[in-house]
């Protein structure tokens, strides 16, 4: 990986152009310091989200399916989307292909050879770049740092569809995390749910689970929460607040993109990662390093 | 040739959709069918007598039942004919049951298809020779491969039925899972009380000899004539020498020995007697863990052996043993519930196995009967059982039930409610599946009586929180989350093959299921039998099972042993391949694709090289037919020229109907 430039499809999706844009940003930067081109797909749209297949698999699929298929068009065999709600629907599409190919194409109307690849943020971590090579790239360390690594439920499930990672106990956001110098705890509730889209409808739900998660997180003295999904993140960052009020608490626990975390590791600039996007602020996790960044980046930069 | 055709109406089965009387009525147009008819039920005592007196008026020399399987009254139709004084093998039965009346309701297809089966029956017939058995003597010793419940009850029958046993067991004592466990379901008695007594009957009897810490290494020859390697591992302690004393286990120094007797509760010293019931009561050295044989010091059990027999030198041992029949009693292992992530994946001390269980409350286990955390050694006072851990689940490729852990599960709980008075048990269960006598009120007194608190829904998530394992699930009674905070949690670990199983099905040429359970012959008609001629199974080695069944299967595979062996010869069976030797040319295909080493080379005087089938080895299975290039080697009863002729008249034939 090393040098070479490995050019992979983008798939951005809705949440990172809005509430979790510093997602998009880190992600970005991150890539690009792994010297990954991230090739954003012209003129991607919707992936069709829980309305769509709900309403019809083979339509929703199809929907999800012309993105793969403009990615196809660029030459490119990897699909990178940072939302794991995207990516279940872009592996749903290559699902459908295979399994009512015809139809699938009737509806689609586009060129499509389904040997395309489509994977999460945190897959190509893992499994293209691994933690090893990420160890070998770091440019800070933290210090003492406590981060509980969060998968959420898509992420590693259901397990014959994303064939990604252990579906109970997954482990690569936390060999991510420790090859960056952090300490990791054991975190029962790494695939606990975060009430998902009941933050909008039944708001107690969300502050019920969401507390779970946060307290656990505390009671293991982290420092931090690492997520990989802008929902999650939603839940547990955005909606803390009222999580404290539900719960009696108040947690204060910053909740922080992975993709965030390695690339500060990595040494870019806190600002091009969106640091200050978060609502609870992590600066105590980031804080006191662009001296030392400087520094660091002085030789590269001169 | 003349041949009387049969056709069988059972009942409404066949003739409800085959037109019985118009596919009777069309066979008489058949070459060389001289009579031809219909009837009620053709399997019937009156019914073998319309055969019997159609071949005498008939003077019939074949003759053709188009009816149900022949797996099903193959042998009642060809007992029929021989008692008229045809040859057996001078009849056919066309299938035109299960494959065809109970396939399709279109009468007229049916009927068509029936009459093509009948036609083919025909012709095949007029191509039969009458075949004769033969007898082979038999060698009246038996193997027992395994020395738990099943196998122990096998050897016993077999040793007070007069019978020569060679008894061979993988570990260095006999006892196999049931020594392991503390009391037994549903009557509460202590497993080693009723399991010891048996044990040492067979250390006493004079007609078994046991091979304990042995394993098989090969197998040869056929029913009646068997030929075995056993591999006896080295335990570095003459056996012939030592008493069992015990003074080297004392004092060995390599403490930190892995204790397979308690689960890994504990450990032992690497020289060790697994318990003091032990059958034989010999010591043995573990290698991984002895001081002397690791680093080239130590050599203190050789200095306290009051009878010199610690031999460091000792080397593996390969000893013959010839017998006539084999009983497989290799019973199982747990399945690992380590690919259990949700359940910790086995980091967790204080969540166990239900062996790991039974050596907790033993009074022989590691804490001397006190039911203790592993982790700390406190005692715990919530303790969660959980049911179906590796059965019935696809997801990890186990959807079969295990069968015992409701029960043992069930005695478990009124173990440490007796135990711990103040404790608190709660189950987790998927549904009670306890069908075996006085099972349910069993399981029913652990409710009610002891107060077990049985909780319908599976576990999602066990963590540790401070002390505790929480256990998150569902009640699917009330409809909600529950969560307990436990001490000790029990996970019913289900029932696996034991290891090495697929090795030793392959020496012994058995077929074994997909989660190499070894596969019965029938599995409703021949539980005990094999497909490999001589070979029974008993116990948990052909799937899950208890041990009342086990030791049933026991008895019984010991049954099937004497019925064998009360005879002197055995008849062979005459479907067995043959070598034309003026056509074969030696090439010896038919010898590697022989799954049952039943072809072998034999040098004619010219000193040229062909290939000769062993009668009784030969199971008839036609791969040695299909397999030589000039068709020198025919499977009786199968024939190429058999086959084709069927299949000439069903492609070339004229249709009927």
């Amino acid at each position: 990986m090393n040098q070479t430039v490995k050019r992979i499809a983008y798939y951005p999706g809705c949440s990172v152009m809005g509430t979790a844009v510093e997602y998009d940003q880190s992600t970005r930067a991150l890539c690009a310091a792994l010297g990954i081109e991230l090739v954003e797909i012209p003129d991607w749209n919707c992936c069709g989200s829980t309305p769509a297949h709900s309403y019809d698999p083979l339509l929703g699929a199809a929907l999800a399916g012309r993105n793969l298929s403009l990615a196809e068009e660029l030459g490119l065999d990897v699909v990178m989307t940072p939302c794991p709600s995207c990516l279940k629907s872009l592996k749903g599409a290559l699902r459908e292909y295979q399994e009512q190919r015809q139809s699938f194409l009737d509806i689609l109307q586009m060129p499509f050879s389904g040997r395309i690849r489509v994977i999460s943020v945190l897959q190509m971590l893992y499994e293209d770049i691994g933690p090893e090579a990420i160890r070998e790239k770091i440019r800070y360390g933290f210090a003492n740092k406590v981060v509980v690594p969060y998968y959420g439920c898509l992420l590693s499930r259901p397990p014959e569809f994303a064939r990604f990672d252990d579906p109970e106990n997954p482990v690569s956001m936390d060999q991510l995390l420790r090859a960056i110098g952090l300490s990791v705890p054991d975190f029962p509730y790494k695939t606990e749910c975060c009430g998902a889209a009941y933050g909008v409808t039944q708001n107690h739900i969300v502050g019920k689970l969401t507390g779970g998660i946060l307290d656990m997180a505390r009671h293991l003295g982290a420092d931090a929460v690492a997520v990989a999904c802008p929902l999650c993140q939603q839940n547990l960052d955005l909606r803390q607040a009222q999580v404290d009020r539900h719960c009696h608490t108040s947690f204060q626990m910053p909740v922080v993109y992975i993709t965030q975390l390695l690339g500060f590791a990595l040494g870019i600039d806190p600002k091009k990662l969106g640091i200050n996007k978060l609502f609870v602020s992590a600066d105590d996790l980031f804080k006191g390093t662009s001296e030392q960044l400087e520094k660091l980046t002085e030789p590269t930069t001169a | 040739m003349r041949i009387g055709v049969f056709i069988c109406k059972c009942g409404t089965n066949i003739a409800a959709t085959v037109d019985t009387e118009a596919v009777a009525h069309k066979a008489l147009n058949f070459p060389d069918v001289v009579c031809s008819t219909d009837y009620m039920y053709t399997c019937s005592e009156p019914g073998q007598k319309e055969i019997q007196d159609a071949i005498k008026k008939y003077d019939l020399q074949g003759v053709v039942v188009a009816a149900c399987s022949p797996r099903m009254h193959e042998v009642t139709f060809r007992r029929a004919v021989e008692k008229a004084g045809l040859n057996r093998y001078m009849f056919e039965q066309a299938n035109i049951r299960e494959h065809c009346s109970w396939i399709s309701k279109d009468r007229a297809a049916n009927t068509r298809k029936a009459i093509d089966l009948v036609r083919m029956s025909v012709e095949k017939l007029r191509f039969n020779q009458p075949l004769f058995s033969s007898q082979v003597p038999i060698n009246k010793r038996v193997l027992v491969i395994g020395g738990g419940i099943s196998g122990i009850q096998a050897a016993l029958d077999c040793a007070d039925g007069g019978l020569e046993v060679v008894m061979v067991e993988r570990e260095s004592t006999i006892g196999g899972k049931m020594a392991k466990l503390d009391k037994t379901f549903p009557t509460i008695d202590c497993s080693s009380c009723i399991l010891g007594p048996k044990m040492v009957d067979v250390a006493q009897n004079e007609n078994i000899r046991l091979y304990a810490y042995s394993e098989i290494e090969s197998v040869s020859g056929y029913i009646g004539n068997f030929k075995v390697g056993i591999r006896k591992k080295a335990t570095y302690v003459d056996w012939n020498a030592c008493t069992g004393c015990g003074l080297c286990t004392e004092k060995c120094p390599a403490k930190k020995s892995f204790d397979g007797f308690n689960e890994g509760l504990n450990t032992t010293t690497a020289i060790n007697i697994p318990f003091p019931q032990a059958i034989p009561k010999k010591a043995k050295i573990d290698p991984a863990f002895c001081r002397y044989l690791i680093k080239g010091k130590c050599k203190i059990c050789q200095k306290i052996c009051p009878v010199d027999a610690i031999r460091f030198d000792m080397e593996d041992e390969i000893v013959e043993e010839e017998v006539g029949a084999i009983i497989a009693a290799t019973g199982f292992d747990l399945v690992d519930h380590s690919v259990y992530g949700e359940y910790g994946g086995g980091h967790y001390p204080d969540i166990i196995t239900g062996l790991q269980f039974e050596r907790l409350v033993s009074a022989s286990g590691p804490y001397g009967g006190h039911i203790l955390r592993p982790s700390d050694g406190k005692e715990p006072k919530n303790i969660v059982f959980i049911a179906c851990v590796g059965s019935r689940d696809p997801s990890i490729g186990r959807p079969y039930c295990s069968g015992v852990c409701c029960m043992y599960i069930a005695k478990q709980a009124i173990l440490a409610r007796d135990h711990i008075p103040d404790s608190n048990c709660y189950v987790f269960y998927m549904d009670i599946r306890a069908p075996g006598k006085n099972y349910d009120e069993f399981v029913r007194r652990a409710q009610e009586e002891y107060g077990v608190q049985y909780i319908r829904g599976r576990v999602g998530k066990i963590y540790p929180r401070g002390e505790h394992l929480n256990v998150q699930g569902m009640d699917t009674l009330l409809g909600a989350q529950v969560e307990v905070e436990a001490d000790l949690v029990v996970l019913a670990t289900g029932i696996g093959a034991s290891a090495g199983a697929k090795d030793l099905a392959e020496k012994l040429r058995i077929s074994y299921d997909e989660y190499e359970f070894f596969m019965e012959s029938h599995p409703k008609l021949r539980p005990v039998e094999t497909n490999t001629a001589g070979v029974f199974l008993a116990g948990v080695c052909q799937g899950p099972k208890d041990i009342p069944a086990s030791v049933a299967q026991g008895s019984a595979a010991a049954a099937k042993t004497q019925a064998l062996f009360s005879r002197d010869t055995i008849e062979t069976d005459p479907q067995i391949a043959r070598v034309n030797e003026r056509v074969c040319i030696g090439c010896g295909k038919c010898i590697d694709v022989c799954p049952f080493g039943a072809i072998q080379w034999k040098t004619l005087r010219d000193g040229s090289q062909k290939a000769e089938v062993l009668d009784s080895v030969c199971q008839g299975c036609g791969l040695c037919n299909a397999t030589c290039p000039p068709k020198a080697i025919q499977l009786q009863h199968c024939t190429d020229d058999q086959i084709l002729a069927e299949i000439d008249v069903l492609c070339t034939g004229e249709r009927h109907g």
